[in-house]
């Protein structure tokens, strides 16, 4: 298992973390833009491991979870209609639309299909020419070289009954939205108004995935319009704790520069290949953030020579009224301005079993990660639970 | 579909003549008329002969010493129904055979019941109750009464099996779900999560090439072995199937009204299993087993219970991945590689693949 064991190794996390608390003498907030990310850090109890003064805040990263709630519906109700195969990512499955899930669509007899690759979905497409196939192509840039191929594949193979549900989104305009939100610190800014609800974030980790696609070229305007450090950081346990080393050793010395802490994947360039199918295939567009709402220029769509293959002007799906639960706060968590624990709803109407919103539904998903690695526990609590293992397991 | 690497050998099983006239299951085959009996005359009988069957009453008679006696069911639906490392015959016979073993019972009689779709290959059939007559023969039981229906095409998914057995209890034997107590050490058998992934590794749409086979077997010699050397050292056993070894651990806590704190770097996973997980998202200790038993043992048995685990060749990668603590009541807690804790709860429903 080359690069995997080798980067959950205890003993090296132990000694990293320690290295973290040397060198922290000031609180530090820092944001893990990627879902995979928080899973990790709740998973492995990274943030158990940090100096206490330093705070994880988990941002917007997980696709699943911002997807808009318009868009799940329009899922739904393209799910539903007869003839359609409706093929998605498994974790799509769950999330709440106004009324229902694509779980219930398909217990109501839709033909609604996990698959692992779009151009599974390109295959589904070719066997059954009688079927409209549609695949959910949510996510952000880590995910989109694959849906574009599937579009590029479809139209070399004269498939007329393949389309796309697009809504991707794109990590840079989301740091740039954060950082600009009020509350946030700004070049200038040394004392943010008293009130305000921003995360006031410190330092990014960014979303090693995206990097290895997109390289890292696009974040060294936004480390120096914010004055922030960026780092391209993985997703074990030791690429965390380099990631989160490398952002306070940036912070302590008062640097803001992009750095990247997982070059055995990400070059500075990323996939060129990936990149240039993707300027093919998409455009940016404006698009909504479920919890977030409208940031420009935030996504990609379809260009006009691909539009064909758009499932939403294919199937014209009109009348959805999204009605969102007023209890769940996903938004303030979504942008790292609450914990998913200070929602007045975790654990009580919302768990993942009835989730309210999206980040209670995905792994990935900041709610559904608090909750699913106990942390409706108190951090003593949590401490202490183990307690009864020492050297048990060694007999 | 990977169906030709899995498929079982069809050249051992001699398709008797009557048979041949009807190379699928038709209708008449569960309408109790002379289709329906042959398929019994020249399928079930030579597959499962044994005295009570033979009889083919409306009911198997059968004599049992007197005691306490177990009786467990279960259905099975898998797809596909010939995976790597076993088929759905294998699974029918000895995941009954594994409820009866875990309680604590000696599996003896099992039933049969086919619910199959029109149109299904008799071929297919036979190489099923083959499977399931290798199955009975080396769990040492006797499947002694059967019933088969036939449903209309795309009213089923090819074959269904549920069966159900009888197993007696030994004497001073009281294993139980609800009798885990604080300190009691947690074994489990082998190595977890090689059923799921295996099934996974060839479910239609989603075929990865792997050498993972699924872990189908009975465990009822093996753990024969453990209660004759420790008897009701033994307090808590499972089969840890659907939902894995989390939710048969959560189970467990409830029951016991304990908790349970297991070291997740002891836990026995193939690294071929671990990889296809890390692939697919998804995390081993929800992945379904069909040949591994977590015991819960008084801690001054658990070296022995383990080596004799060990011993077994059902038993080879069994370990002792934790203990029952009388803290945090009701709750499974994992002591990460990083040295921090975690809760794991049980599954809401089936674990879904992440996106990204």
């Amino acid at each position: 298992m080359k690069y995997l064991t080798e980067f959950r190794n205890g003993e090296i996390a132990q000694r990293m973390a320690r290295e973290i608390h040397a060198v922290t003498t000031r609180p530090w907030k820092i944001m893990e833009v990627c879902g995979g990310q928080t899973h990790s850090i709740i998973k492995n109890g990274i943030d158990q491991m940090l100096p206490p003064g330093i705070e994880m805040i988990h941002g917007p990263g997980c696709p699943v979870c911002v997807t808009p709630l318009e868009l799940i519906d329009k899922a739904l109700a393209i799910a539903a209609q007869p003839g359609v195969i409706f093929c998605s990512f498994g974790d799509m499955l769950r999330v709440p639309g106004t009324d229902s899930d694509l779980f219930q669509v398909k217990g109501a007899g839709g033909d609604v299909r996990v698959v692992y690759s779009p151009l599974d979905a390109v295959d589904l497409a070719a066997k059954n020419p009688d079927k409209q196939v549609v695949f959910f192509g949510v996510g952000f840039e880590t995910t989109a070289p694959a849906n574009a191929m599937s579009v590029h594949v479809a139209k070399r193979r004269g498939l007329t009954n393949f389309s796309l549900l697009v809504s991707h989104v794109l990590v840079p305009p989301a740091i740039d939205a954060i950082m600009s939100a009020p509350g946030n610190h700004h070049p200038g800014d040394e004392d943010p108004s008293p009130g305000t609800t921003g995360p006031q974030v410190q330092g990014f980790l960014l979303a090693g995935h995206v990097c290895s696609v997109m390289g890292y070229w696009e974040y060294p305007p936004l480390a120096e319009k914010f004055r922030i450090p960026l780092v391209v950081t993985g997703f074990e346990p030791l690429d965390l704790l380099d990631g989160i080393r490398r952002v306070v050793i940036q912070l302590e010395a008062g640097r803001h520069e992009v750095e990247n802490a997982y070059e055995r994947i990400v070059k500075f360039e990323g996939n060129p290949a990936a990149q240039k199918l993707l300027a093919e295939v998409f455009e940016v567009t404006d698009r909504a953030w479920r919890g977030i709402g409208v940031i420009p220029k935030s996504g990609w769509r379809l260009k006009d020579a691909y539009r064909a293959f758009d499932a939403e002007n294919r199937f014209q799906i009109r009348a959805i009224h999204t009605v969102e639960s007023p209890l769940c706060r996903s938004g303030d968590v979504l942008r790292g301005a609450i914990k998913p624990a200070q929602c007045p709803a975790f654990g009580k109407e919302c768990t993942p079993r009835h989730p309210l919103g999206a980040t209670m539904v995905s792994s990935e998903g900041a709610c559904a990660a608090y909750y699913n690695y106990g942390r409706f526990l108190s951090a003593e609590e949590l401490a202490g639970a183990g307690s009864a293992l020492s050297g048990a397991t060694h007999g | 579909m990977a169906e030709n690497a899995v498929l079982p050998d069809f050249s051992r099983w001699s398709c008797p003549l009557p048979l041949k006239d009807y190379p699928t299951i038709v209708m008449g085959h569960g309408g109790g008329g002379k289709l329906g009996n042959e398929l019994v005359e020249h399928l079930f009988l030579p597959a499962f002969r044994n005295p009570e069957l033979e009889n083919l009453g409306d009911a198997a008679v059968f004599e049992l010493e007197s005691g306490r006696l177990a009786m467990s069911t279960d259905s099975f639906v898998v797809q596909p129904l010939f995976f790597p490392g076993g088929s759905i015959g294998a699974l029918a016979v000895n995941g009954t055979v594994n409820d009866l073993a875990v309680s604590g019972a000696e599996p003896k009689f099992l039933s049969a019941s086919f619910i199959l779709e029109e149109g299904f290959p008799l071929a297919q059939l036979a190489a099923i109750v083959d499977a399931m007559a290798e199955a009975a023969r080396v769990a040492q039981v006797r499947i002694v009464t059967g019933d088969t229906k036939v449903v209309e095409r795309g009213h089923g998914d090819g074959c269904y099996i549920n069966t159900a057995g009888i197993g007696v209890l030994r004497p001073g034997i009281a294993v139980g779900p609800h009798r885990a107590q604080p300190g009691d050490a947690v074994l489990v058998s082998g190595t977890i999560g090689d059923h799921g992934m295996a099934i996974m590794s060839v479910r239609e749409g989603l075929e990865f090439e792997s050498q993972i086979r699924s872990d189908c077997a009975a465990l009822n010699g093996m753990i024969a072995e453990v209660l004759d050397a420790v008897g009701d050292g033994v307090h808590a056993m499972r089969d840890p199937t659907r939902g894995g070894l989390a939710s048969t651990l959560n189970e467990i806590a409830t029951a016991s009204d304990a908790g349970i704190v297991i070291d997740e770097p002891s836990l026995p996973v193939r690294p071929e299993v671990q990889s296809a997980c890390e692939i697919l998202g998804l995390d081993p200790v929800y992945v379904a087993n069909e040949g591994k038993a977590v015991l819960f043992v008084a801690p001054e048995e658990a070296a022995r219970v383990l080596e004799i685990l060990r011993a077994h060749p059902l038993g080879r990668d069994a370990a002792r991945i934790g203990q029952v603590t009388d803290q945090h009541k009701r709750m499974l807690v994992a002591r990460t590689a990083m040295g921090s804790n975690r809760v794991i709860p049980t599954q809401i429903g089936e674990q879904l693949p992440r996106i990204c």
